[in-house]
């Protein structure tokens, strides 16, 4: 019997869904689940940030003057509108448009590249004043004590999130290529929803770690 | 769905075409999506690891038979236990029951076809080997010494190879993580027609209640191991009280964790007793929905009561009492559980057949388990407990006593429906006395040799407690026998066993509606759940195998076949 079902399913369907609708809310619940995992791992850390901060209230408030307000600022828009630009690539691929969708794609792929440009220039700077993480910190103009443990967490947090920005463009760029080659229709664009989604929580978590790091004094 | 006579006894014999062999050939296996062979996978993957961590535990015990250095010094000794620790919690009983009996029997019970995600299963036992290699790759280079919590700051310090260690517990993680996801959305969009919330097994609700411990706990320790990593790759200071860090922060971190990890370790292992309790009494669970619900409540409060592993850290006097209160809550679902399994065989019609056994083993070792839980979660009696062997007996009771006690009952009651083959019953019992006798000596001497005084961790130790220690080595050998003896008719069963038939227990859940072993799309039509998991005194369901004796009887008389209303 097997066999004569999965003549009937559509290619998309898995053969141990009943239909298309159960088979796209288990994606979906299973993708909440993961981002639920992902605030989490997260949230490991914004409890050390919490911790440190309320034991060096000083030191971290000296040593957030050395970010970049402007590049920080450049990079939350520039998040911002990839979201978006996400968003649309749904929008396009619901009404049937593989052209948009491709065009949307690909400029989010670019915003992703340009914040992590941005990140780079931001870090090799840090770098080069020697505001490294733990026995690597070298810099003497923070007063306070441990000024180190601001530029750990620092890292620890921007680092992992970059590390998620790269994997998000390792996801943009397959769905680029299948979008492509017309793997997905209106009736089927489950993929490109769930890395909409998880594309918004990089842009979430950034939005709580720019005030954190660059604004909050 | 319906079992006439006839269905069933043409059905009865070995199903000739099965998951085990078909499709053939190593590759099919390496590259399967099917739920049950990546289940089987799992079982052999973990079964190596038990035995591993298990001659790690022999040799501990061999150089506690005399207060004196026997066969290896201290470094030796350390790296010992943390290998024996750090591989039977993340290698062995954290994935065992979900892992592997989990994967191959929740699909069954729901009456579904596979897990939701079968690719991401495949890739979740692929990770897990990938993290046990490091484990490996670690061990064999200059194995940790810190004891399976590595905490800080000796951690960071110590000369042995902690990053490979710990990187295999961040990959072990994600593992564990996929298996979860993969159970919560198994269990909530795949459930068979008719299989409403309260018609699921417990099993399954046990399961649900892990997967969510699973998915919502270990990030945490995803993090602080990679914190852990970086505090000795970069000195970050996050730990380091040398520069303003603080050790206790990675005790807060890790039992946030690790405590809800017990619970990972415990719920499927309770989940198995509600199953084998009501099979074997044939009756319906009393209080079916406090059961299934406990074990979100113990999932729950599991997460408020890590602090009661720090009493003696330093944290505020304060937090520590909310902690205590808060840990004795935790005995209340427990307790529930356990008032209820009592009632259910109450007035049953109990055979003890070897599932069973291994059920009242768990019963009286994990009630002893539990309740010195309580005894350590009182902060005086902790505050002179900690850290001796009091705790090691503790632990020993709740993870050997419960969950693998469970575990072993579970391998017997599904052994049949896996393999579609009967293991030998008297070797069975042999093993079950074995194992529980040898448990009792090994591990009840160290409650005594705790409250004497005796500290964990020391391979060397004052004249006094001698006898105490010789005897538990004793024990562990029996203990090696009776799982020796298992292993035994458990690999001869699958080659000689006599055929079990479709349901050779009587029992109701959907598992056991199909053949054995199951095809590889586990059901030939859909099955519907029309009757709870345990309607016993509504549906007699026909015991296939006739050949099981009862507790010196040779046959259970076989139930009158009804046709079963549907
Ligand atoms: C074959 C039976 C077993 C024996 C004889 C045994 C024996 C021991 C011994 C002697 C220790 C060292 C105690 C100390 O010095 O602190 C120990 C520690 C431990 N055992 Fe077992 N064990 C057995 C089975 C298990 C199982 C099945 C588990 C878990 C599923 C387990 C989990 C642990 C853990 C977590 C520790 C703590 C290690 C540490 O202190 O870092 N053991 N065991
Ligand atoms: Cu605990």
């Amino acid at each position: 019997m097997s066999m004569n079902h999965a003549a009937e399913h559509p290619a998309h369907l898995a053969h141990h869904f009943a239909d298309t609708e159960q088979q796209k809310e288990s994606a979906k619940l299973g993708m909440w689940f993961f981002l639920l995992t992902e605030v989490l791992t997260f949230g490991g850390l914004f409890c050390a940030y919490a911790v440190y901060r309320a034991w060096h209230p000083e030191m971290f408030f000296n040593a957030h003057k050395e970010l970049s307000l402007m590049a920080g600022t450049i990079n939350t828009i520039v998040l911002i509108t990839s979201s978006l630009t996400m968003a649309l690539a749904i929008r396009s691929m619901q009404l049937g448009d593989k052209k948009q969708a491709m065009m949307h794609l690909a400029l989010t792929f670019l915003l992703a590249a340009t914040f992590l440009v941005i990140k780079y220039f931001e870090y090799s700077h840090k770098f080069h004043e020697g505001q490294l993480p733990g026995r690597f910190y070298t810099y003497t103009g923070i007063e306070g004590s441990n000024p180190h443990v601001f530029f750990s967490i620092y890292f620890a947090m921007t680092g992992l999130h970059g590390i998620h920005v790269m994997g998000g463009m390792c996801l943009i760029a397959w769905l680029f290529f299948k979008t492509k080659n017309g793997a997905f229709s209106p009736e089927y664009y489950t993929p490109i929803e769930m890395t909409g989604l998880f594309w918004h929580l990089v842009d979430l978590i950034w939005i709580f770690l720019f005030p954190l790091f660059y604004l909050i004094g | 769905m319906a079992a006439t006579v006839a269905d069933t006894k043409a059905s009865m014999a070995y199903a000739e075409v099965n998951y085990l062999n078909e499709p053939k050939g190593l590759k099919s296996w390496l590259l399967t999506l099917d739920h049950k062979r990546i289940g089987l996978m799992y079982f052999f993957a973990i079964m190596t690891m038990f035995f591993l961590g298990g001659i790690f535990a022999l040799l501990v015990r061999l150089e506690l038979f005399t207060p004196k250095q026997d066969f290896f010094g201290a470094d030796t000794y350390n790296k010992f236990f943390t290998l024996h620790g750090a591989i039977m919690v993340f290698l062995f009983i954290i994935p065992s029951i979900p892992a592997a009996l989990g994967n191959i029997i929740l699909p069954l019970q729901l009456g579904a076809k596979d897990v939701a995600f079968p690719r991401l299963n495949l890739a979740s036992w692929y990770v897990y080997v990938t993290g046990a290699l490091f484990a490996i790759y670690s061990m064999v280079t200059n194995a940790v010494d810190t004891g399976w919590t590595f905490y800080a700051p000796y951690s960071t310090t110590t000369n042995t190879a902690v990053i490979s260690m710990t990187m295999a517990v961040f990959i072990l993680g994600f593992s564990s993580i996929f298996t979860g996801l993969n159970f919560l959305v198994t269990i909530h969009k795949l459930r068979a027609p008719g299989m409403t919330w309260f018609k699921m097994p417990l099993f399954v609700w046990g399961l649900y209640a892990t997967a969510l411990i699973q998915v919502l706990a270990t990030p945490v320790l995803a993090i602080t191991v990679v914190l852990l990593m970086l505090e000795r790759g970069l000195g970050i200071g996050i730990f380091d009280p040398a520069m303003g860090g603080d050790p206790v922060l990675f005790q807060h971190f890790f039992w946030f964790y690790s405590h809800p990890a017990v619970y990972i370790m415990i719920l499927p292992g309770m989940a198995i007793i509600s199953e084998l309790i009501t099979a074997f009494s044939r009756k319906q669970m009393f209080g079916y929905k406090f059961v299934g619900f406990s074990s979100l409540a113990i999932a729950l409060t599991g997460f408020m009561v890590w602090g009661h592993h720090m009493f003696t850290s330093g944290q505020s006097e304060l937090s520590a009492v909310i902690f205590s209160f808060i840990t004795f809550l935790v005995g209340i679902p427990s307790g529930i559980k356990i008032f209820n399994w009592l009632a259910t065989m109450y007035r049953g019609s109990i055979t003890l057949q070897t599932p069973m056994l291994w059920a009242f083993a768990f019963l009286f070792l994990f009630t002893i388990g539990g309740l010195t839980g309580i005894f350590l979660g009182a902060i005086s009696l902790d505050i002179h407990l900690h850290d001796t062997y009091f705790v090691v007996a503790h632990f020993h009771y709740v993870m050997m006593g419960g969950t693998v006690m469970a575990l072993m009952g579970g391998i017997h009651y599904w052994w049949p429906k896996i393999w579609g083959r009967m293991y030998n019953e008297k070797l069975a019992r042999f093993s079950v006395f074995f194992v529980f006798v040898g448990f009792n000596v090994t591990f009840f001497t160290q409650f005594i040799l705790g409250t004497r005084g005796m500290p964990r961790r020391y391979y060397q130790y004052l004249e006094q407690y001698q006898t105490l220690h010789e005897i538990s080595t004793v024990g562990s050998w029996l203990l090696l026998l009776g799982f020796a003896i298992m292993a035994f008719y458990l690999i001869h069963s699958i080659f000689k066993g006599k055929v079990a038939g479709n349901n050779p227990w009587g029992a109701l859940t959907l598992e056991w509606t199909t053949s054995s072993p199951p095809p590889a799309h586990n059901f030939e039509r859909q099955p519907i759940a029309v009757n709870g998991p345990y309607d016993f005194d509504k549906v007699a369901a026909e015991i296939t195998y006739e050949g099981t004796p009862g507790f010196g009887e040779t046959v259970v008389a076989k139930k009158e076949t009804t046709e079963v209303k549907h």
